[in-house]
């Protein structure tokens, strides 16, 4: 899997693509992959406050529950409601299938994440070690 | 015979590469490495994997389960006094569920019983509680002619699950299938391996066999692929620990460590039915005694969500006042029944099927209702 170069990585395996002040979050190819069926995705309401690197919502598959941490700081604009009927799209096309847009507080927060190139580097080690 | 072994720290059966190879996702489960699922390029994930298993067939390497074979004079008083279901009932062939107590009353595991011959019998017991078992069995048993081995090594166990498992597995032995009921084994010669052990039982909830053939690595591999070549035309899934979870959940089949333990008793985890309180003795049955002229404080219960969120296991269960009252034992989302499930312990006064309550989910209570268990049963055949 090659992973799209048209947006930043965190760690914890979320994306982001920006688009002017604005952004667009999901989960890695290998988030769903790790998770296995996703079968639940929880995401705050149109408003809320993200803070990078907390917590924003949960996916869970058949077998785990895993946070969502937020890849920068900003204010819920949008959710993607066709996930609370169909998470199963998660798996399918997973850099397509974002969760939540936001309005960027402080876009210098992206500088501290992964191109996909470093992102696919990191992974690699992760599933190797 | 040795003494209780020591541990490595996390133990592979010899299909361990097999599964490897075949791209499944491993997980430690009990000190074991085992597969979690197979890759979707194999008809796996746990989602298919479980609704092979209901609608067509899927097979598990189930090695990490162990085995302990009790035979002399005196094998069945000394399975009598150790286990709470009735060994005397069984024929020669029969298996019956049962379960190992501690003279509280409480879980030491629960088994599945076989009766191999007249005085020899065999005893299936979980992974984690593997040498606890045999060091119990053993010191439980010293007053009987009786001698106690642990065979747990011995076999490659695989279970072929699902209504068409018996179509599957009768390909490949020569033994007549069709004759052998559901809790019976009968043995026959197996991808030419002769008198194989195959017993009509399984985890699933679903018809099916498991079958012991011996542990060594490239039998057990060989053993393994010819189920699933020969199983194609039959549409069989490689499953793993996952499916095998959502599987014996719906079937509300108890997991030791979550619905049985050795804090839990017979009538809380709601085993009444194998348990023989008319047999005369057997470890822990004072106790059970005294514990149902007590009445249980808790009780094992279905729980179906009725609003958004998936129970999990170790979530709290409040009442509608939002009073913590008990807690989930196993919950998940059902693949086959398509609702979120668990099965908790809560008071007497909550168990009545259709009571309202609540699962608390990340500081959250989401509503949920008692339903009646087994969640799923699988159709009876109509022959």
């Amino acid at each position: 899997m090659s992973y799209p170069t048209d947006r930043k990585y965190t760690k914890e395996h979320e994306w982001i693509r920006v688009n002017g002040a604005s952004a667009t979050v999901g989960i890695t190819d290998y988030a769903q992959e790790s998770l296995g069926d996703i079968v639940f995705v929880e995401v705050p309401k149109v408003g809320a406050e993200l803070a990078v690197g907390k917590t924003f919502g949960t996916v869970e598959s058949v077998k785990a529950v895993s946070d969502l941490f937020a890849p920068a700081s900003g204010t819920v604009t949008e959710v993607n409601g066709e996930l609370a009927n169909s998470p199963e799209n998660v798996n399918k096309d997973p850099h397509g299938s974002w969760m939540v847009k936001i309005t960027l507080k402080n876009p210098s927060e992206l500088d501290a994440l992964l191109s996909a190139a470093d992102y696919e580097k990191f992974v690699a080690e992760e599933a190797g070690h | 015979m040795s003494s209780v072994e020591a541990t490595p720290a996390v133990r592979k059966t010899v299909l361990n590469a097999v599964h490897r190879q075949m791209g499944a996702k491993m997980v430690e489960f009990n000190g074991w490495d085992m597969p979690v699922e197979y890759p979707a390029s194999l008809g796996g994930g746990i989602i298919a994997e479980h609704m092979a298993v209901r609608t067509g067939v899927g097979i598990f390497d189930v090695s990490h389960m162990g085995d302990i074979r009790l035979a002399g004079p005196q094998a069945l008083a000394a399975v009598q006094h150790i286990s709470m279901n009735d060994a005397s009932r069984l024929a020669i062939g029969q298996a019956q569920y049962s379960a190992l107590l501690y003279p509280a009353g409480t879980f030491v595991d629960d088994v599945i019983v076989h009766r191999l011959a007249g005085d020899e019998y065999l005893l299936v017991i979980n992974a984690g509680t593997r040498e606890k078992d045999f060091a119990w069995v053993r010191d439980n048993t010293r007053q009987f002619d009786c001698a106690v081995e642990n065979l747990s090594d011995d076999f490659t166990q695989i279970a072929i699950q699902g209504p068409k498992g018996v179509n599957l597995l009768q390909k490949l032995t020569d033994a007549d299938l069709s004759a052998v009921k559901f809790y019976w084994v009968t043995r026959g010669r197996l991808c030419g391996l002769d008198h194989i052990l195959m017993g009509r039982t399984g985890y699933t909830a679903e018809d099916g066999f498991e079958v012991y053939i011996p542990a060594d690595e490239a039998t057990s591999a060989r053993v393994w692929n010819e189920i699933l070549a020969v199983g194609k035309e039959f549409g069989v899934v490689p499953c793993g620990l996952g499916a095998r979870n959502t599987l014996r959940l719906e079937g509300r089949l108890p997991l030791y460590g979550h619905e049985i333990s050795d804090t839990i008793n017979v009538w809380e985890a709601g085993l009444d039915r194998f348990c023989k309180m008319e047999k005369q003795e057997f470890v822990g049955r004072a106790a059970l005694e005294q514990a149902r002229s007590a009445g249980v404080k808790r009780t094992l219960v279905g729980l179906e969500m009725t609003e958004r969120g998936i129970a999990r296991d170790g979530y709290n269960v409040l009442d509608a006042a939002s009073r913590e009252i008990g807690y989930v034992t196993s919950g998940s989302p059902a693949p086959y029944l398509k609702k979120n499930i668990a099965l908790a312990y809560v008071p007497p006064e909550f168990a009545a099927v259709g009571t309202p309550v609540k699962v608390e989910i990340r500081g959250q209570g989401a509503g949920a209702v008692v339903v009646p268990t087994p969640f799923y049963k699988r159709p009876k055949k109509t022959a």
